[in-house]
């Protein structure tokens, strides 16, 4: 006996209706619909971020004071390498992209699905299994891999650590990269529904857009990369090993040939969040859409040109160095861009402080301050002094987390009523904001600080005037993770108990706001006619 | 019988690029054994870029599919091209 649905139940739940022809998970795991893909990827997505947050929480606890705390010098290495391994490739890479974008994406453009819907799927299951592969490295045979998420040559070939599995499970996980690169770019080139012209495109399709031609070039590098280490590892073929006429610095280009424009990987998409949100809760059209949309495009260019800036101290020629480091400011013009653009569209405006636009507002700031570091480091003088220090890991998260991170959050809060149709009580994620913004600072402006004073990275024991600082840092960590918590929480009890809202709760104007919420199974009844630009919200509602 | 001339002339225009492929291997193997300094290299990367060329334009069929694959090829290509040549500054001053 079938269950019996009410019609108004049906609409209100829309993809996440149950098929009734074959078990539930199934209907997620082989699910086709880039919505459910979607889903599956944010949870397993959460489900890592939370796992890599765990680590990252050991991490700090084991800094609180010199010397061992919790663990030894080999497991501290191991929950670095580890975290790194999962912040990087299993949340930050996918997470913006692969899914808020497949979930996203169709409905933006005005179509009822990906291009390759079967190779989508494909690509989470690759997802899946690359992550499985990866994560059970830690508990086979030779103890959990030590490299760091580098894997640097000649010590990723000489380690008995269980390096290989991690960088088999890795090299699986970029195919599961390029295979969504490549569907959004057929999906952006091929699937616009009439009338949705370039100049009409969301920009966060846009950001999608030049993230996936990133995505697709850069990655087959890194995959080319992963397997030269396991041929040294199990052939020991000797092309980084400068005795026999191999180049230990090769490894070092290769491998950040596709690991810098990584990064762009992941900030790129989360520029495109924001620039979605501010427009629409500072209830003005975007400043300057054709310098925003060019701005993506050309920091995925230049930001693929620019990998040397990790190997200032590794004894490159001096003219890479200046070459590299000249590169590394240029990328900045088309970040800044971005910036300017997104204040000027706050001047003038009705600003709506919603914890989606708290959220966005705090990516701006916090990738500011992460950007700005970057030239420090981009410099190749200042970058000697300060190289391999924790004013490098302080900066980078600052990137990847205050910029990455918080747009990834604050895309969670935008679209969670489209998801699912319900909305979060809007005061506890203004609390879980506040308490993650105190608590971010405290804990990775003070690793700059301590980075200045000279202590370095990776290590797990460090001089006793540092231990100051490390506290202030560590006492961040739990602050982070307590607004983190609350935010998880007040999302969990939304997800069952939200009130119920409409289709276009923030009166935005890209086309995801005009069905219902959550969409139904095909997006649209009949394929929208665009006639107005994304964020002409006097037209909000319309196609 | 229009057919089957088509098959010839296909056939015997891929028996003119491996004959093609042959030679440029020759010619590899003949520039590596000249001191040339750095332009060993460019005359290593010229010759298997023209060899791949005619791979993908014959064997692959590209010269038979649309602008838009050509293009995206290219573009590949000029990428890889430019991560190649930024090593350059590096393997080339050291």
């Amino acid at each position: 006996m079938g269950k019996v649905i009410q019609m108004g139940e049906y609409f209100r739940r829309g993809f996440l209706e149950p098929s009734g022809k074959q078990p539930a998970l199934f209907d997620w795991i082989f699910s086709t619909d880039h919505k459910r893909i979607g889903l599956l990827y944010l949870y397993s997505i959460c489900t890592f971020f939370a796992v890599g947050a765990t680590i990252g929480l050991l991490i700090r606890l084991e800094l609180i004071a010199p010397g061992r705390t919790i663990v030894g010098p080999q497991i501290y290495n191991a929950l670095f390498t580890l975290h790194g391994v999962i912040m990087i490739f299993l949340f930050i890479i996918p997470g913006v992209p692969a899914a808020f974008g497949n979930f996203l994406l169709p409905l933006q453009i005005g179509a009822r699905d990906v291009a390759f819907p079967r190779l989508n799927l494909l690509s989470w299951w690759l997802y899946i299994f690359g992550a499985i592969m990866a994560l059970s490295a830690l508990f086979g045979g030779g103890g959990a891999p030590d490299t760091g998420w580098t894997f640097y040559l000649p010590f990723a070939g000489e380690t008995t650590t269980n390096v290989s599995l991690a960088v088999f499970g890795v090299f699986v996980l970029g195919f599961s990269s390029i295979l969504t690169g490549l569907n959004f770019i057929t999906t952006i080139h091929r699937m616009r529904a009439p009338g949705m012209t370039w100049s009409r495109l969301p920009l966060f399709i846009w950001s999608l857009y030049a993230t996936a031609w990133v995505q697709v070039l850069a990655t087959p590098i890194l995959a080319i990369t992963l397997v030269l280490i396991l041929s040294e590892r199990v052939l020991g073929l000797g092309l980084f090993d400068a005795a026999r006429g191999g180049d230990p610095l090769m490894y070092q280009h290769l491998f950040w040939i596709y690991s810098h424009p990584a990064v762009y990987i992941m900030v790129l998409p989360p520029m495109g969040v924001v620039s979605e949100i501010i427009p629409v809760f500072a209830r003005r059209p975007i400043f300057g859409y054709w310098f925003v949309a060019a701005s993506s495009i050309a920091i995925a260019a230049a930001g693929s040109l620019v990998w040397g800036h990790h190997m200032f101290v590794s004894g490159m020629s001096d003219t890479a160095v200046l070459v590299f480091s000249l590169l590394t400011f240029i990328v900045a013009i088309p970040s800044a861009v971005k910036v300017f653009n997104w204040v000027a569209t706050l001047y003038g405006g009705s600003i709506r402080l919603d914890a989606p636009m708290l959220f966005a507002l705090t990516f701006v700031l916090l990738f500011s301050i992460g950007g700005l570091t970057g030239l420090i480091l981009g410099s190749a003088a200042t970058n000697v002094h300060v190289h391999d220090t924790h004013f490098v890991v302080g900066h980078f998260h600052y990137t990847m987390f205050g910029g990455g991170g918080f747009a990834f959050f604050a895309a969670l809060h935008y679209w969670f009523p489209k998801f699912f149709g319900r909305m979060y009580n809007n005061r506890r994620a203004t609390w879980a904001w506040g308490t993650m913004v105190i608590g971010f600072n405290l804990l990775y402006f003070s690793m700059m600080v301590v980075g200045m004073h000279g202590m370095p990275r990776r290590y797990y024991d460090y001089l006793p005037q540092f231990t100051h600082l490390n506290q202030i840092a560590t006492i961040g960590s739990w602050i982070l993770a307590l607004g983190m918590a609350l935010m998880a929480v007040n999302l969990l009890i939304a997800l069952r108990r939200g009130q119920h809202v409409g289709a276009n709760p923030w009166e935005a104007a890209t086309l995801e706001w005009t069905v219902a919420s959550p969409p139904p199974p095909e997006n649209f009844e009949e394929l929208p006619q665009v006639s107005h630009g994304p964020y002409d919200l006097k037209r909000a509602g319309e196609a | 019988m229009h057919n089957h001339s088509q098959h010839c002339g296909a056939m015997r225009q891929l028996i003119v690029i491996w004959g093609l492929l042959l030679v440029l291997t020759g010619v590899t193997v003949g520039i590596s054994r000249l001191d040339l300094g750095a332009l060993n290299i460019w005359a290593a990367l010229g010759i298997a870029t023209g060899k791949a060329s005619l791979v993908i334009l014959f064997f692959m069929h590209l010269k038979e599919e649309g602008r838009a694959i050509g293009i995206s090829l290219l573009v590949a290509l000029a990428t890889l091209a430019t991560f190649i040549g930024l090593t350059f500054f590096d393997v080339l001053y050291r």
